[in-house]
């Protein structure tokens, strides 16, 4: 949905909404002629954050508004803006589920002294709203996403970390060998060599004998 | 030693990482969950066909979901679930783009965009009292056009513009002691007319100006006798209403300057008669129907008002609404049940005696009588009208019949889940039905090969189709016989239309499904509605090749002394093997935890007189209970009253002719709370399959705490009685939120903590020692979670190896719930963001992987929380030791990580509850969340430590072997080599 500002607002307050007319902001609580009050406000969505088109125009029909935990639950206008009618004064809670984004619920204070008056606060950060526009706090992204292939996370995988070691044994180990003194070498070659090194042909059928 | 143990924990902590998120790619949607989107029994339905574009049927369902389908396939375009206490009134389509619904006793009424179901417009219509709702749409000739829609909503006539939701105007009825019946607009004039009842006797008509509500004419006569409120409109000038007694009809014709009254006695019309009869809703001009008893009767009205009887039909007959399909020619249908066969019989308005079109079609039994019918037609190639009908079925299914045939049909009944429970699948047998398994070895390689260029990310957007097709295929998770792993099972699910339906987990397909005779309408059990199912029969080694069976318990009507009814269904075949009404009610259902020699459940069924009867009724199982008589303990909650009672049982029942299986019960202890302080609002328990593993936990200084481990724990939640309603309706200082543990054997309190300032309503979920619950937080206007663990003092001192080797440890005294317990409490609170529907805790085989909390938030998702998050032992600055046990840092909301929302982008609209059932893998449990929409999905909460994730790559595996062997050979003949020059030398 495109924000909309202005005057273009007061097209969708109701019938019995005169007092509030008057008011510059957008959202309100009247007093309705029936018992209670009648909350308006807006629900604003921004464009293009969405990943994988969560919040194309399509996704705002399927965005609810919730009173109370569910007492009353009310859906999105075209342009974002919603109501809730006959509710009682006190304080209440209004919670949205969009899928995609995190809404904070919001505290609303809707008294009898001062009607009109907007008392609204975001629960989560207890930030203060000068009129009743709900905003997402981030996006939520609810699948992982795949690490694109880099040698690093072969690597570090057991598997890389064998191939690792295997690699160092097999390159890094001869060259130790050849710094050794040669006279020592020869000396454990020979005691090896007395000692028949099990080498790996021994193991292997019909190459026992040697 | 200390140190090796030290770096094991902490490799494990490695393997588990601190934030375990059990998270999922997106192209692993679809590959362990299924999820599938009903909408319930449709109420009411409209068709909306254009020439071109997609035809679709717009419905409103008893689950309050507005959905737009697809006529040809019954697919569902948009949907939308709305709030529980909004129920639809009246639905109409205007202006031919805009649904209309008119919703909450007709208090809300909005407009849907057709094609996308995004809302236009929504107006609050304010009256002085409680009506009749009525929504009518003015169609208006093609000459004008209006965009009126009439609206009668709590005594109140309103005319709103359908463009904008604008009121034009308003007439007010209040005033009057009306009570309006119908609102009856004539096509093609301005008029309407409002009539109703005044008191018993008086009729009275209001002649209205649609255009702007000027009252034209009011006119009251007065009947001699009483009316009974219904009221049938037969022609344009022409009412019929039935008397009090139900046993006269009174014509009315309202239109000529004096308004006359006819009374013709039914016996007169029709021989036989007896019984009241009620009027069903008028199909078209000039004529009625009325039934009487079993029999429907279709009256025919004359000009002047006289009544003759057209036909009657003792077949169970449903009539659909007029349709006018022509510019001239109205039709209606007819349903008429014979056999198994129903007949679709369309009628013309003016010649009853012959059938436009009679069809007769095959319907499965399991789909019970026809409840609705909604007709529509269309144009043959021909250019001759054809029609179709909207049939809604006993079980809530919903089909579409056309030329003969079902078309399609939709299981609707499974939006409204009253219980589910689970069965195995028949064991691997040669012969048995298996679906084929695979293909060739290259295939096998193929696959694996393109999996592994997946996970290497290599693979090209053809070879990520390609695999997603192969994960999908894998025929493993739908066959029809049991796994290694436990994963496949039949969810047995009981709905609110008396039907029983397996479904596989695999999949989530209908294996059988079985419309139960003992939870139909009959005329003993008017309003029969399913309660529980409890397994009956789980074949064991004693019983191997027994068929394993559920026990559904069900009563006729909502109180809880009503008749009871149970019946026993065989869950491989889907039959009913047995069923019978009760002679006593159903209040309260024990399964025990012994069994017969047949595998065969004993379970306790309490009657509303306290009495307790044995099932099954054999002497066998009467035996087994006698000798468990004295150990048996069993409480009731009555909420409204504020008390908890605990009762033992005595063999035989005080001045009672039944057997040896009724048992009388006697009250051993009771709890009460005060009335003008404590309301209960929950009460919750451990779950009865549930193991547990260790009784002891290691604490990090190398200490040991015990577990209070009982299972007869009961946790109790009140509230201030003005707390207990909706949020905002108490203040700070009026509300407050007790909590009780309390021993269900002895009646005692184990431990009690209140919190001020808190509201409901409750949710709580109690596993192994602890209870977490979640609550309305009023000082900080937020929600709250908190945990009580409760650990057993009196085993504390067993620390001691000195008392272990000196025999002074009380380790072999035997438990009872009897001697005082030395339970230690703790507990911590913290926010949460989201309101919650529904809780539940994860289950597995051995109880020994770590739980996880599903919470099923109010925007129909489901949450997976690990219960590390609710330790009461988390602080601010865990110390060293503490955090390579595992504890986080304390801080005071919980998180809430997209990532492990189990249910992923999905919703499962209208959530009631989450099933937990563990599967045979330790580490895995199967999660099944039902609403109107289902979803299932298998869960790990410390990842699969005991298997291979799926997306294992066995061909890199296959070749690394192969790689290696092939190293190993050509060293050989290397070092072959080798030695051969060496000896050369």
């Amino acid at each position: 949905m495109s924000p909309m500002m202005g005057s273009k607002p007061l097209l969708f307050v109701l019938f019995f909404q005169l007092c509030v007319s008057l008011l510059p902001t957008a959202v309100a609580i009247s007093p309705a002629s029936g018992d209670g009050y009648t909350i308006n406000g807006r629900v604003k969505i921004p464009q293009g954050l969405g990943v994988k088109g969560f919040v194309s125009s399509g996704k705002i029909s399927n965005v609810k508004v919730m009173l109370n935990g569910g007492q009353n639950i009310t859906f999105l206008r075209p342009d974002g803006y919603f109501s809730f009618h006959n509710v009682p004064a006190g304080t209440h809670l209004i919670e949205v589920a969009a899928i995609g984004h995190f809404f904070s619920p919001v505290r609303v204070d809707v008294s009898a002294r001062n009607p009109g008056k907007v008392q609204a606060a975001l629960t989560e950060n207890r930030k203060g709203l000068s009129e009743l526009v709900l905003e997402p706090l981030r996006e939520e992204q609810y699948y992982e996403i795949r690490e694109p292939f880099s040698i690093m996370s072969v690597v570090k995988s057991p598997m890389g970390l064998m191939m690792g070691f295997m690699l160092v044994v097999v390159f890094l180990m001869p060259k130790l060998v050849e710094n050794m003194d040669p006279e020592e070498m020869r000396r454990a070659q020979e005691e090896m060599r007395n000692q028949a090194v099990p080498s790996l042909a021994n193991f292997l059928p019909g190459a026992g004998r040697s | 030693m200390a140190t090796a143990v030290r770096l094991l924990v902490l490799f494990l902590l490695f393997l588990s990482s601190p934030n375990p998120i059990l998270s999922l790619y997106e192209d692993q949607v679809g590959l362990m969950d299924w999820h599938q989107q009903y909408i319930g029994k449709v109420r009411h339905a409209v068709f909306h066909t254009q020439k071109t574009g997609r035809k679709r049927v717009v419905v409103y369902t008893e689950e309050n979901v507005l959905a737009s389908l697809d006529l040809r396939h019954g697919e569902i375009f948009w949907r939308r679930v709305l709030g529980t206490n909004d129920a639809i009134d009246g639905i109409d389509i205007a202006l031919g783009k805009y649904v209309i619904t008119l919703s909450s006793g007709g208090s809300i009424l909005r407009a849907w965009n057709l094609p996308n179901g995004q809302m236009v417009w929504e107006s609050s219509l304010q009256g002085p009292k409680h009506s009749k709702a009525l929504l009518s749409v003015e169609k208006g000739s093609k000459s004008k056009k209006y965009n009126i829609v009439i609206v009668l909503s709590r005594g109140c006539l309103h005319a709103v513009s359908s463009i904008d939701g604008e009121v034009l105007w308003k007439k007010d009825f209040d005033a009057q002691s009306l009570e309006i019946q119908q609102v009856i607009q004539l096509p093609g004039s301005d008029f309407l007319y409002v009539v109703g009842f005044s008191g018993s006797s008086l009729f009275e008509v209001y002649q209205i100006n649609a255009k702007n509500g000027e009252m034209l004419k009011h006119e009251i006569a007065s009947f001699s006798g009483d009316f009974s409120g219904e009221l049938s409109l037969v022609s344009s000038e022409m009412l019929v209403a039935l008397d009090a007694t139900g046993s006269s009809l009174i014509t009315i014709s309202f239109h000529s300057e004096q308004i006359s009254f006819q009374q013709a006695y039914i016996s007169h019309l029709v021989e036989g008669f007896s019984g009241p009869a009620m009027m069903l809703p008028s199909p078209v001009t000039g004529i009625f129907a009325v039934k009487i008893n079993t029999v429907t009767v279709f009256i025919e009205v004359t000009d002047k008002g006289k009544l003759e009887v057209l036909d009657k039909t003792e077949q169970p007959t449903v009539i659909s609404d007029a349709l006018s399909f022509s510019e001239t020619q109205q039709a209606f249908a007819l349903v008429q049940h014979e056999g198994n066969k129903i007949h679709f019989i369309v009628k013309l308005a003016d010649n009853w005696g012959s059938n436009l079109l009679k069809e007769t079609i095959e319907l499965d039994q399991q789909r019970g009588l026809v409840h609705k019918v909604f007709i529509h037609n269309y144009i043959r190639t021909d250019r001759s009208h054809g029609f179709r009908a909207l049939v809604v079925m006993e079980d809530h299914s919903l089909l579409l019949l056309q030329q003969g045939a079902v078309v399609w049909s939709r299981e609707d009944g499974l939006a409204s889940i009253v219980d589910v429970t689970t069965s195995e699948l028949p064991v691997y047998k040669e012969g048995a039905l298996v679906a084929k398994v695979e293909h060739n070895l290259f295939e096998w390689l193929k696959g694996h090969w393109l999996k592994l260029k997946g996970t290497l990310m290599l693979a090209s957007p053809e070879d990520v189709a390609a695999i997603q097709r192969i994960r999908l295929k894998s025929s493993e998770k739908s066959k029809m016989t049991r796994d290694h792993n436990g994963f496949r099972k039949f969810l047995i699910v009981l709905t609110r239309g008396g039907k029983l339906f397996a479904l596989h987990t695999g999949d989530g397909q209908i294996v059988w499904s079985v419309l139960l005779h003992s939870l139909r309408y009959s005329d003993r059990c008017q309003h029969p509605m399913g309660v529980n199912l409890y397994q009956w029969q789980v074949p064991h080694h004693r019983a191997m090749d027994e068929n394993p069976s559920v026990l559904i318990v069900g009563r006729c009507g909502q109180r809880s002394d009503a008749q009871g009814v149970i019946s026993f269904v065989d869950t491989y075949t889907g039959r009913e093997l047995r069923s019978f009404g009760l002679v006593h009610s159903i209040a309260q259902v024990i399964p025990l935890p012994f069994t017969d020699s047949t595998e065969q459940c004993l379970h306790l069924i309490i009657d509303a007189d306290k009495h307790a009867h044995l099932y099954p009724k054999t002497p066998e199982a009467v035996g087994i209970f006698q000798s468990e008589l004295s150990k048996v303990y069993w409480y009731s909650v009555e909420a409204d009253n504020g008390i908890i009672r605990g009762y033992g049982l005595k063999s035989g029942c005080v001045g009672k002719e039944a057997g040896e299986d009724c048992f009388d019960t006697r009250e051993l202890w009771s709890v009460v709370f005060p009335s003008e302080s404590e309301k209960i609002i929950a009460t919750v328990t451990r779950k009865p399959n549930e193991v547990v593993h260790t009784q002891a936990k290691v604490v990090a200084d190398q200490d040991v705490m015990y577990k209070y481990l009982s299972k007869n724990l009961l946790f109790v939640a009140t509230v201030a009685p003005k707390a207990s309603g909706e949020i905002g309706s108490a203040t700070l200082e009026e509300s407050w939120l007790i909590v009780y543990l309390i021993d269900t054997v002895t009646g005692r309190i184990l431990h009690r903590m209140s919190h001020h300032g808190s509201h409901g309503p409750v949710h709580a979920v109690f596993s192994e020692n602890w209870v977490v619950y979640h609550y309305f937080n009023l000082r900080a206007h937020r929600y709250e979670m908190s945990v009580i663990e409760i650990y057993d003092q009196s085993r504390a001192e067993n620390k001691d190896v000195w008392k272990l080797v000196l025999g002074k440890h009380n380790l072999t005294l035997p438990i009872s719930l009897y001697s005082r317990a030395e339970a230690m409490t703790k507990s911590q609170s913290y926010f949460i963001t989201h309101s919650v529907k529904t809780m539940a805790v994860t289950l597995t085989a051995k109880g020994i992987t770590s739980k996880q909390l599903l919470i099923g938030t109010i925007g129909d998702q489901v949450l997976a929380l690990d219960k590390r998050f609710l330790d009461p032992r988390r602080t601010v600055n865990p110390s060293q030791a503490e955090r390579e046990e595992g504890i986080i840092p304390l801080t005071d909301t919980l998180p809430i990580i997209p990532q492990s929302y189990i249910t992923h982008a999905l919703k499962v609209e209208g959530l009631r509850e989450i099933v937990i059932v563990p599967a045979k893998l330790e580490s895995t449990t199967l999660v099944f969340a039902h609403g109107v929409d289902l979803f299932f999905t298998r869960l790990a909460p410390s990842k699969t430590y005991d298997s291979l994730t799926e997306d294992f790559s066995y061909a890199l595996l296959l070749l690394t072997i192969v790689a290696l062997v092939a190293a190993i050979f050509v060293t050989w003949v290397l070092s072959e080599r080798k030695d051969l020059q060496e000896k050369w030398r």
